[in-house]
């Protein structure tokens, strides 16, 4: 158990509580998230709502577990859009710049560059602003902006796999181009995109939170951590409940992730690894 | 020493004791232009109309058509024929003589073809305006329009100056008692007193008209003392606060707003009457009420101010009763109800209702999708294209139901009978009979449940204890500040 880091166990820790909450929001929350009850409305947390209620006397807690369920859930496909696209296009440029063609390498990493020269939020705002604001455009533009940083992240990676004898070899037996980048450059690239997969993740949460925030994300009455924020800020003043539990589990759920991408960098990082080995040989010995 | 004394009460006591100030007024939305004749923007009214701009006649805080640059007015027995007699002296703030010919001048610019007006139709009755003599000036009509005087009252009619018109939008120019000093885009107007004033003198020294959209930051600029007076405070919830604070005054009043849930009639299943009701039926206006507008609102039941002398009450009319709107959904077709979208613009009254008129309409089966847009994209898909189903919107022109009239307009609304009436009014000029005719007006587009009738918007005002003379009602869109003086209340 030594190798796990205190970041590892908080993060994780965290993390998992979280996705409990939501996944368990499926099946039940405490009360009904689009019920309104006016007459209990501005309700302070106590024990029949724990978290209090708001200005249409909707249950806090019911609304965080599945405001909670919706940021991760636009997060996890968001990223995966990011991966999917953006690691076999930084593979592929990768390739092309190791075997003699610079110019497809240029073009797709010099088109990376222009999205990733867009400020995100601002680039997520155009898409929604154009298609319309919906859960689906949220995730849609929150994944675009993914794409050039996997891109980058593994075309570097790549580059650095590429003159290893063990890939001259695999090219001497005949190996193509795109067999090597899956077989070999992938696996040994993969720790690195675990990490950065995590802590993109808790980008894309303050991300989903903005757009909802400025009122792009996902529409009333489905709830989201970003808009109850929005419509807590004028009623802080007497009911401060509004926005504290939404903003808490925002920072909750980003340093949980941060701390779990730490902590799985930690774990899977060959150098560390190699120190926790020889720790564990000296224990052993000792 | 008993005089002294005799002096200071008299002195403290003295209603309107001003000391010379520059009043700070917090406005929610920035005008895009500041020219009244060139654009339906209630936000240009807010800070130029009596302030910077004024016309022949001025509408004051009661909705009352008082004198203005014309200080009196004979009307011919036919009702066509207007005599003006315009105020002497008067200069526009660029140091020009204001004279009858300004009047024709104004009034011809505003109904040429070039003219951007938002409401043309003010002008459209005028056959001819003939200047007598400097000071006199008369206006025919095609016939007798009693709504004549009052339309000229209006910001979109006012008197502007030939050399310095087309300059308006940025450097307005008119005979008001504050002339205008500058702009700070995204910020400020800042007006200054004009000392030549042909009427009585007012008692501030200027006024800077700040623009907050942020509500969050108009509450703490209220008490930070930023500002010292918020005519039209944006968010009810935050009202009991400055309530319970012994140094604001709250004044909730009304505007000229009727919020409604604008249907579109054209569209199915929207152009059957019964739809249209059972919708009537399902709607809570006390929970809207209470939920949306922290209970500072009036139900109507029409599209009517109430505080009009010919408001009927007709929120009886389709009392909230979920097994009547079943019932009718069921004869109209839809047993299983059906779905619609919600086209939401971005005020929070808008926003917050839309959330439970969703929720309301959803308790007979009528699946709502909301849909929250920006005002541009709001203008051009709900009110230009008629591209929508549903959506809510306060409409704070006043006396406004002749747009029921128009059968172009978005709501696609297309009676014979009402457009009979709106046109009886129009040409009617029996004060008896128009009161008649408002009522009979107001009961057929509720019967026909040409939209769902929601409740009349407030007016929110918020100013420092002591501030006198605030419009506490919204006739129409203006902040006049002539009347306003802070209270000298120094002992």
């Amino acid at each position: 158990m030594k190798h796990f880091s205190i970041s590892f166990i908080v993060g994780g820790g965290l993390s998992v509580l979280f996705l409990m909450g939501a996944l368990l929001s499926f099946f039940w929350t405490p009360y009904d998230v689009e019920l309104l009850n006016i007459k209990g409305k501005f309700a302070s947390p106590g024990l029949e709502h724990l978290m209090g209620t708001d200005h249409f006397g909707r249950d806090i807690l019911s609304m965080v577990m599945v405001g909670t369920r919706n940021a991760i859930a636009v997060s996890l496909i968001a990223v995966g859009i990011g991966a999917t696209i953006g690691v076999p296009l930084g593979l592929w440029a990768a390739a092309t710049c190791m075997n003699g063609s610079r110019l497809i390498d240029e073009l797709l990493m010099r088109g990376n560059d222009l999205i990733f020269a867009f400020p995100s939020l601002l680039l997520a705002i155009l898409i929604t602003a154009v298609f319309g604001p919906s859960i689906i455009n949220a995730i849609i533009a929150i994944g675009i902006f993914n794409i050039p940083v996997f891109a980058r992240i593994s075309r570097g990676a790549a580059l650095s796999i590429w003159p290893k004898e063990y890939i001259s070899a695999a090219r001497v037996a005949g190996k193509g181009v795109s067999r090597i980048s899956y077989e070999h450059i992938l696996p040994n690239i993969l720790n690195l995109l675990i990490v950065q997969a995590t802590i993109q993740f808790s980008i894309a949460i303050i991300a989903e939170a903005s757009l909802s925030y400025v009122g792009l994300g996902s529409q009333p009455p489905n709830p989201s951590l970003g808009r109850m924020l929005n419509e807590a800020q004028t009623m802080i003043f007497f009911a401060p409940w509004l926005a504290y539990f939404p903003g808490g589990v925002i920072v909750a759920l980003v340093l949980g992730f941060n701390l779990m991408g730490d902590g799985i960098r930690d774990l899977l990082d060959p150098k560390l690894r190699q120190k926790s080995i020889t720790g564990k040989v000296s224990n052993d010995a000792s | 020493m008993k005089i002294i004394n005799l002096v200071i009460i008299l002195l403290s006591s003295w209603p309107c004791i001003a000391w010379p100030v520059t009043l700070n007024v917090g406005l929610q939305l920035e005008p895009p232009n500041l020219d009244p004749t060139s654009g339906a923007a209630a936000a240009i009214d807010d800070v130029v109309y009596g302030n910077i701009f004024e016309g022949l006649v001025r509408i004051n805080e009661d909705g009352d058509v008082q004198p203005g640059l014309s200080l009196s007015w004979d009307i011919g027995d036919d009702g066509k024929s207007y005599i003006f007699y315009l105020a002497k002296g008067v200069l526009f703030h660029n140091g020009d003589p204001f004279t009858a010919t300004d009047v024709k001048f104004s009034f011809s610019r505003a109904r040429s073809d070039s003219s951007t007006n938002a409401k043309k139709y003010i002008f459209k009755p005028i056959v001819d305006i003939n200047v007598i003599d400097p000071h006199t000036v008369m206006i025919t009509l095609d016939q007798a329009r009693p709504d004549f005087l009052f339309n000229i009252g209006l910001g979109d009619a006012v008197i502007v100056n030939k050399d310095s018109a087309d300059r308006n939008s940025f450097n307005p120019v008119g005979t008001g008692p504050f002339k205008f000093i500058k702009w700070v885009r995204g910020d400020r107007v800042e007006l200054e007193r004009y000392k030549k004033y042909w009427g009585p003198s007012v008692f501030l020294e200027g006024a800077h008209f700040k623009f907050i959209t942020d509500p969050l930051s108009a509450y703490t600029a209220m008490k930070a003392g930023d500002i010292d007076a918020f005519p039209n405070y944006p968010v009810p919830e935050n009202l009991f606060l400055f309530e319970n604070d012994p140094a604001y005054e709250v004044v909730i009043g009304l505007t000229a707003g009727e919020t409604i849930l604008a249907t579109n009639n054209r569209n199915p299943p929207f152009d059957n009457v019964l739809v249209r009701k059972a919708i009537a039926y399902a709607i809570d206006r006390s929970e809207l009420i209470d939920g949306a507008m922290f209970g500072n609102a009036v139900p109507i039941g029409s599209h009517f101010a109430p505080n009009h002398p010919d408001y009927i009450d007709l929120t009886g009319l389709f009392p909230h009763n979920l097994d009547q709107a079943r019932q009718l959904l069921l004869s109209a077709g839809y047993p299983n109800g059906f779905s619609a979208s919600l086209k939401l613009p971005p005020p929070i009254y808008a926003r917050r209702t839309g959330e439970l008129i969703a929720s309301q309409l959803g308790r007979v089966g009528i699946n709502i999708k909301i849909e929250n847009m920006e005002w541009s994209q709001w203008i051009d898909q709900v009110l230009i294209n008629k591209n929508y189903d549903l959506s809510i919107v306060s409409h704070v022109e006043p006396m406004d139901i002749n747009i029921y009239a128009n059968h172009n307009y978005y709501f696609g609304y297309d009676n014979d009978e009402f457009k009979q009436i709106i046109l009886d009014i129009e040409t009617n000029t029996d004060a008896l009979n128009s009161s008649r005719l408002y009522k009979l007006a107001q009961k057929k587009i509720a019967e026909d449940a040409v939209n769902g009738y929601l409740f009349q918007l407030g007016k929110y005002g918020v100013w420092k204890t002591g501030l006198k003379g605030m419009w506490s009602n919204y006739p129409i869109r203006s902040n006049d500040l002539r009347g306003v003086y802070l209270e000298g209340d120094k002992q």
